[in-house]
């Protein structure tokens, strides 16, 4: 329980940090940036919405720690205020319409690339020294330092372009209505693939090669080499004793990792014209429409805090010295 | 320095330069570093000449072909060696010294001090960086490449700091520390004369982590067009061939060789990780003395055989 509230307690504090960078950012930089994109849409943007910028960014009289006030207020309700790109809707909206794309293509990419990775990772480190440990390690060391957009350019490139395999673009055919039917998941699994495809190359490196060196550290543990000579066999050894362990610390680098794959996915995205938070995210700051950038950067990092909260939960159960607290000596 | 930690210290390059993987590293990164401080002697034309023929394939004349404005991709590539390994590089050497400063110092203080700046690093490590950078850089307007070394720096330490951290906790309260204290030794001069050393290793590979994420987050922020376009960087060499239309017209020559140069640059720094992780780390040595593991699984208890 200590646990939990602890880390619910970071969960907000972190939270309350995004908050307050989205909030300081505008208002440090010389010459409020904000301010400049307000004077410009003087008379093009009904004086109601103007009001709302000026409040929203800090142009105006009201002291700091009041408009910080307002602006925790309209934060929590979800008020982004209106997105100036697709004046006059709402910056909520364009997050609900774009939010589930991305959490789908980011999230499924996460979730393979991690088990695919860790899977690799525990096989490299049981036939340490041999051909699966010298050939695997070395390609994911490539595969990992490419820059995301390079992967995605590529594949792009010769399976889109060239070959003609996949689509090149969007998430669905423009020629479909969304529906939740048969044809239309496959359409939008087709068009996921390049994408997801690319994320996941790009992480399975880091998952296998942490897990590679925490399960090698493992398995010089003094109970694996005692279950071994008492004769527990090999399968139970590597998955029972020394996987599960193992795991434990790739876990606690999850956060991080998720971070990585969001930073891949605003790339991505952008390449493959996927109409995700990361495409409105560079959209939004290629037409200075901070509101809607705000937004954005806000709930992606809710979403990354959030998942990262989850994963603390899991740990906790999966690893009872944490929770007990007996493992921070 | 007593001979015998000057002895420890050789030790440590040559347990490096002993593992093949480190070697190549090694090789693969002083050469792209050459290539950059000689650019102008050995990049076959001005970067910026636009007079040639416009997309042309690889040819004699023209190694890696050209760009859509008629520029020679190879030169763009060489010149573009120095802007990227440059940003990456001070961009890593900030980072490194943020890391060192937050994860270190409080590290070894404890207190207060080192809660609060536990939490923070806790939270700049989970908050995403990318978005961060892309937020940051949107309000900086004309943000040139040196602009982007401080974004980076503000925002990439937090992992080297909670790793430099947890290190410095398990030396605080060793015995040579305790008797430097002793000794009288200033809290600084501990820090720096006797923790740091030990924590060499770790904090040069802090410091490899660095220059590549600089390196990438250059060509994220470039390739989005949040830098300076009319710099020649590797960044800006995918931001100019994706904008241009390279892969409508099939240039992969054009596409290709800015990303190609980033990914083996970044396997260059990963390669000697590998070397870095055999001097601090021995259970990761495979050489034939330590295949103890391999052997044992065949069943029984060989580890302790000679």
């Amino acid at each position: 329980m200590r646990y939990f509230i602890q880390r619910l307690g970071f969960f907000v504090l972190s939270l309350m940090a995004a908050i307050s960078i989205n909030f300081f950012l505008p208002r440090l930089m010389p010459g409020n940036p904000a301010e400049a994109m307000i004077a410009r849409y003087q008379g093009r943007l009904s004086p109601m919405a103007l009001h709302s910028l000026e409040l929203q960014f800090g142009v105006s009289n009201q002291p700091l720690w009041q408009q910080f006030l307002s602006y925790l207020n309209n934060t929590f309700h979800g008020n982004f205020g209106l997105s100036i790109t697709y004046y006059p809707v709402p910056v909520m909206n364009v997050i609900a319409n774009s939010l589930p794309w991305t959490l789908g293509l980011a999230g499924t990419a996460t979730v393979i690339a991690t088990v695919v990775g860790v899977f690799l990772g525990v096989l490299a480190a049981w036939h340490r020294g041999g051909v699966i440990d010298s050939i695997l390690p070395l390609v994911t060391t490539f595969t990992s330092s490419i820059p995301y957009q390079w992967m995605a350019l590529l594949l792009l490139y010769v399976f889109g372009f060239t070959l003609g395999w996949f689509p090149t673009a969007h998430s669905y055919s423009t020629i479909l209505m969304p529906a939740w039917n048969g044809p239309f998941i496959v359409n939008v699994l087709y068009h996921a693939i390049l994408p997801a495809a690319t994320l996941i190359i790009t992480a399975i490196g880091g998952w296998l090669f942490g897990m590679r060196n925490n399960m090698i550290n493992i398995l010089g543990e003094d109970y694996v080499v005692f279950a071994e000579a008492k004769g527990v066999k090999d399968k139970r050894l590597m998955l029972t004793y020394a996987a599960r362990n193992a795991m434990l610390p790739s876990l606690t680098g999850f956060g991080m990792a998720l971070g990585f794959v969001v930073g891949g996915a605003v790339l991505v995205e952008n390449i493959f014209s996927y109409p995700g938070v990361g495409y409105q995210l560079v959209a939004a700051v290629q037409n200075e429409d901070y509101p809607l950038m705000q937004g954005l950067f806000l709930i992606i990092s809710f979403a990354v805090l959030l998942a990262n909260f989850i994963v603390e939960m899991l740990y906790g159960r999966l690893d009872p010295r944490v929770r007990k607290g007996g493992a921070n000596s | 320095m007593t001979a015998v930690e000057k002895r420890k210290k050789f030790q440590g390059l040559k347990a490096f330069l002993s593992n093949g993987k480190a070697r190549v590293g090694l090789i693969i990164f002083i050469f792209f570093v050459l290539m950059a401080i000689f650019a102008p002697v050995v990049s076959p034309y001005n970067p910026s000449d636009t007079n040639f023929a416009q997309l042309a394939a690889p040819s004699w004349r023209h190694w890696l072909g050209t760009t859509g404005n008629g520029e020679d991709v190879l030169s763009q590539l060489i010149w573009g060696s120095r802007t990227s390994l440059t940003v990456g590089m001070l961009a890593g050497v900030l980072t490194t010294v943020v890391a060192v400063l937050i994860g270190m110092y409080p590290g070894y203080r404890g207190g207060w001090i080192d809660n609060v700046l536990d939490t923070i690093t806790s939270i700049f490590m989970v908050i995403p960086s990318m978005p961060l950078i892309i937020v940051i850089a949107s309000y900086i307007h004309s943000s040139g490449p040196y602009v982007i070394v401080f974004v980076i720096g503000f925002t990439g330490w937090a992992g080297g700091a909670r790793t430099l951290r947890s290190q410095t906790l398990t030396y605080r309260n060793r015995d040579f520390i305790i008797a430097a204290k002793l000794s009288g030794a200033s809290e600084l001069g501990i820090l720096l004369g006797e923790i740091l050393p030990n924590m060499l290793s770790l904090i040069i590979h802090v410091l490899m982590g660095g220059i590549i994420g600089g390196i990438m987050s250059e060509a994220f922020l470039e390739f989005l067009g949040l830098g300076n376009s009319s710099v020649i960087s590797w960044g800006t060499m995918m931001y100019w061939a994706d904008a241009g239309g390279a892969m409508l017209m099939g240039a992969w020559w054009w596409l290709l060789p800015g990303g190609l140069a980033i990914a083996v640059v970044g396997m260059s720094m990963a390669l000697m990780n590998y070397g870095i992780d055999q001097v601090t780390n021995p259970r990761l040595n495979t050489t034939p003395k330590e295949k103890v593991r391999k052997s044992s699984k065949s069943g029984g208890v060989e580890v302790v055989k000679p």
